[in-house]
């Protein structure tokens, strides 16, 4: 009949030494997925579509569809 | 008691002498549900009284034999013992019951019939949908969208292949 005492104190410090630093890494993995997987694409996408974009055609477009109220299509 | 004083002030012996006999109101009768009960629960491991209250004879001799010495018990006999204190073992007691499975087959039967009553609604009470649901609507609107140029960098019209007036490959 001679079990060692329980732990009976520091129950809560010791779980949280050994999951605190597990669940800031995880955070920082998952910060860090997102921005490589997400947010550096799209800020990719927006500089390559801007790169070349003529904001006159497209506008010249969108007017003889017919999608503004301002301007008219151009009359033939 | 007050009352059995009034009463011998008037005179009224009968009544006086019924009424002390009745002071104490007779007794109630026991009803099951006060009794010790036994029952088997995990968390208290020891019921009240024991399961087996009215013994056998062969149960009596065995338990006049317990208040020997308990080696030279059978293990038959050890688990007779057992079985007149308790009703269920642990393990009998915690074991599960299968009942989730007719849970879970009669969660998948009212869904499935929860089904067929929203395709008899679909069909006997819902009107018609309203007329910009037509195809030809729908192909209107899809074109005012790619004019409008909807999300063209990563969304709608970035799938859009302005030049060859087709959907990008």
């Amino acid at each position: 009949m001679s079990l060692a005492k329980p732990a009976m104190r520091g129950l809560l410090a010791k779980r949280l030494r050994f999951h605190l630093p597990i669940a800031f890494g995880l955070s920082l993995v998952a910060a860090a997925a997102f921005k490589f997987t997400v947010t550096e694409p799209r800020k990719q996408a927006y500089a390559d579509f801007y790169k070349h974009y003529d904001s006159t055609k497209e506008f010249n477009a969108m007017r003889e569809a017919g999608v503004f109220e301002s301007v008219r299509p151009t009359r033939k | 008691m007050l009352a059995t004083r009034v009463f011998r002030l008037v005179g009224n012996r009968a009544l006086s002498t019924s009424i002390c006999l009745r002071g104490g109101h007779g007794v109630a009768k026991v009803e099951d549900y006060t009794l010790p009960a036994y029952f088997d629960r995990r968390e208290s491991p020891l019921p009240d009284i024991k399961f087996v209250q009215q013994l056998s004879p062969e149960q009596k001799s065995l338990k006049e034999k317990e208040k020997g010495s308990w080696a030279a018990l059978s293990k038959e006999e050890k688990i007779a013992l057992y079985r007149i204190s308790f009703k269920e073992s642990f393990a009998e007691m915690n074991k599960g019951t299968g009942e989730w499975k007719s849970v879970v087959a009669g969660i998948f039967f009212f869904i499935g019939f929860t089904g067929l009553v929203v395709l008899w609604q679909r069909k006997y009470v819902y009107g018609d949908v309203p007329h910009t649901f037509d195809p030809e609507y729908k192909q209107k609107e899809v074109q005012r969208m790619l004019d409008m140029r909807i999300n063209p960098v990563e969304g709608f019209s970035a799938k859009w292949d302005y030049e060859n007036n087709a959907w990008k490959k």
